[in-house]
């Protein structure tokens, strides 16, 4: 095909008419704007305000946190993230470790676990194939607290209570179904025919799953990551009950505790080492974020 | 470059009853032969494709590639490629890439792996996009994108599952050309499965025509054309389809609307013998003409002209007993008879009708 300057001037100019079509054609008028960015505004005020405060909170001494009438500069310092990270309040470092391995425990083991097995249920007719999609939904309809006994009998009888192991798999019974689900109804979308396509181009079933099908549901793996992370980071029924008492063996949600006892609570402290704990679980969704594009898939397969 | 064979191949899919897809398929495909698998939807055109490919099992029977029994082996060992009717190109991979996916696999070095692309691009006239993703290619390149998937492999059968049914009527004309001259080119064995009877027609050099997972007859366009086994294959072949109705036995042959077609000593002998009063006629619109008014003919009410150019058909309904029978005729384009208006056709040649037998369906002229 040819294109000469002329032709290029004027779709320029007929993209242009479109877009002052389309710009007048989607205008609201005045009040309208107003309302809409007004109801914008406060709700994203009422978002952002609590962790606004938290992050204010931390820089106050513990005595200054809460005040009859609240001010945002009030004798503010570094002092707080100091004593968290120093140690000096309680073990903050050692917890963190904790915290990020068993997260990414969770993670790297939840996220493989329900690929395997989203894939399994996705593609392959087996014998207790709903049985096992019918296991996965109801075992998600228990509340936690219910669990947790029978959770630690299970750990006790494999050894492992008490052990950063042991907890990553008492995770992974909760993230794993709901991620399985996941994954199945995001293979479900990748079309058989690419399957079969790698297998005539001499790929074996493991083959396909790891080189066409997990490369395409990278959107799908980047929220199962995100969900089995966040399952891990902030839980603190079992990290209380099934951890040992030993305080460098806590994880940051349990660990935080320390600050708010029964009679006093350090209200800076407690905001300063929040504020920590936010950081990591921000960084891995800032990391996951690029990978959920939509429409990675499609072009493969017509129509 | 091998031949294949359908030994008493089926493929039955359980159920209640369960379904017999693929019957005792028996077929022999020679090197480098271009054979087209051709049925109605449901026919089981698209299993024994996907029988051969190791894609669906094969319940009894067998089937040989190249002389090897291949009915155990997995798709990756049968030395094939194929071309999917929705291309299943892998999305995340250039073009270059999804064309030497296979020879990757197989360890080929880098630098013959891009050489045997850029040949087979080059034959596709796909040069220009081999950096691209299949997302930003139009329906045509992504059909030409899965040619030269299969062609960059050199297997021994290359199988094709309706490649051009997503194209465009004009493009579609054009590839199918396009796959006919490489394939002669390539001179590997081909099975090409469409529900289209003239891409059939047109590319194979032997039809096998299915039907409820049987084969109906194998043979070469022409043969199928003029000897259609059954009174399927018969309606199933051209277009328009043939004209094939149920029509009235005299001595002298066979009885239509004041027309009485004369029919071979033999084929009277054997229809008296089996003491059959009806046959199953069969005239092709071509074979049909309109009559002067000296001739014989069956009166035929035009009911609509399909002017195509070069030629026009005539629908029209025709008495024959006391039903009224649609024919339709190839008549010249330049003077097509007018909408309402009542005409006499008769047969062009005695030789070009074909008849049936009115239960099985089974070809009962010579």
């Amino acid at each position: 095909m040819t294109v000469d300057a002329a032709a290029l001037r004027a779709a320029g100019q007929e993209a242009a008419a479109g877009n002052r079509g389309r710009a007048s054609r989607a205008k609201r008028s005045r009040l309208a704007s107003v309302g809409l960015h007004g109801a914008l505004i406060t709700a994203s005020l009422v978002a952002v305000f609590p962790v606004f405060w938290v992050l204010v909170t931390s820089f106050k001494p513990d005595a200054r946190a809460v005040e009859a009438t609240p001010s945002l500069f009030n004798e503010s310092s570094l002092d707080n993230y100091v004593d968290v990270l120093s140690g000096q309040r309680g073990n903050f470092l050692a917890w963190f470790g904790n915290s990020v391995l068993i997260a990414l425990l969770t993670t790297v083991l939840g996220v493989f676990l329900s690929a395997t097995t989203g894939y399994a249920v996705s593609r392959f007719r087996f014998p207790g194939h709903r049985s096992l999609l019918l296991g996965f939904l109801v075992m998600q309809m228990f509340p936690f607290a219910v669990l947790i006994v029978p959770l630690y009998n299970i750990l006790i009888a494999l050894g492992l209570q008490g052990t950063t192991f042991g907890l990553v798999l008492v995770y992974c019974t909760t993230a794993v179904p709901f991620c399985t689900y996941m994954l199945k109804g995001y293979f479900d979308t990748i079309p058989v025919d690419i399957d079969e396509a790698g297998r005539v181009d001499g790929l074996s079933p493991f083959g396909v799953f790891w080189r066409l099908v997990l490369p395409l549901a990278r959107p799908g793996l980047a929220v199962t990551a995100f969900y089995s992370f966040l399952t891990a980071w902030g839980e603190v029924a079992f990290a209380s009950a099934l951890l040992s008492a030993a305080d460098e063996s806590k994880t940051l949600a349990v660990g935080l505790q320390v600050f708010s006892q029964q009679n006093r609570t350090e209200w800076g402290h407690l905001a300063a080492a929040s504020i920590l704990v936010a950081i990591p679980a921000v960084l891995v969704f800032y990391l996951v974020q690029r990978f959920l594009v939509s429409g990675l898939a499609s072009g493969g397969v017509k129509g | 470059m091998a031949e294949v064979a359908y030994v008493n191949a089926s493929r039955v899919f359980p159920g209640s009853p369960p379904v017999r897809a693929v019957d005792q398929l028996e077929l022999n495909v020679a090197d480098g032969e271009f054979l087209v698998l051709v049925g109605p939807s449901g026919s089981g055109k698209s299993t024994a494709l996907r029988m051969l490919a190791g894609l669906e099992d094969v319940d009894e029977g067998a089937i040989e590639i190249g002389g090897k029994d291949v009915t155990n082996v997995p798709p990756k060992g049968r030395d094939i490629a194929m071309v999917f009717q929705s291309y299943a190109l892998y999305p995340h991979m250039t073009v270059a890439e999804n064309m030497g996916f296979a020879l990757k696999l197989r360890g080929v070095p880098k630098q013959q792996i891009k050489d045997k692309v850029a040949e087979a691009a080059k034959m596709l006239d796909l040069t220009k996009y081999l950096d691209r993703k299949p997302k930003a290619l139009s329906g045509g390149q992504r059909q030409r994108v899965a040619m030269g998937r299969a062609i960059v492999r050199e297997p021994s059968v290359f199988l094709m599952d309706e490649p051009l049914s997503n194209l465009d009527a004009k493009l579609r004309v054009e590839t199918r050309a396009n796959i006919a001259a490489l394939q002669k080119r390539l001179d590997t064995t081909t099975i090409y499965v469409t529900h289209d009877q003239v891409e059939a027609m047109t590319m194979g050099h032997r039809v096998a025509v299915l039907k409820d997972g049987l084969l109906q007859q194998c043979d070469t366009p022409r043969e199928l054309y003029e000897r259609p086994a059954n009174a399927f294959v018969a309606g199933f072949m051209g277009s328009p389809a043939m004209n094939l109705k149920t029509v009235p036995l005299t001595a002298e042959g066979a009885q239509l609307d004041g027309l009485v077609v004369p029919l071979p000593r033999t084929v009277l002998d054997s229809v008296a013998a089996e003491g059959l009063t009806e046959v199953t006629f069969g005239v092709r619109p071509e074979a049909l003409h309109l009559a002067g008014a000296d001739e014989d003919g069956m009166e035929l009410t035009v009911e609509l002209v399909e002017e195509l150019g070069a030629d026009a058909y005539v629908y029209g309904s025709v008495r024959i007993g006391d039903a009224s029978e649609r024919f339709i005729v190839r008549v010249d384009s330049r003077t097509p008879p007018a909408f309402g208006q009542k005409v006499k056709v008769a047969v062009r040649d005695n030789s070009e009708i074909h008849l049936f037998h009115p239960e099985s369906g089974k070809r009962l002229s010579a």
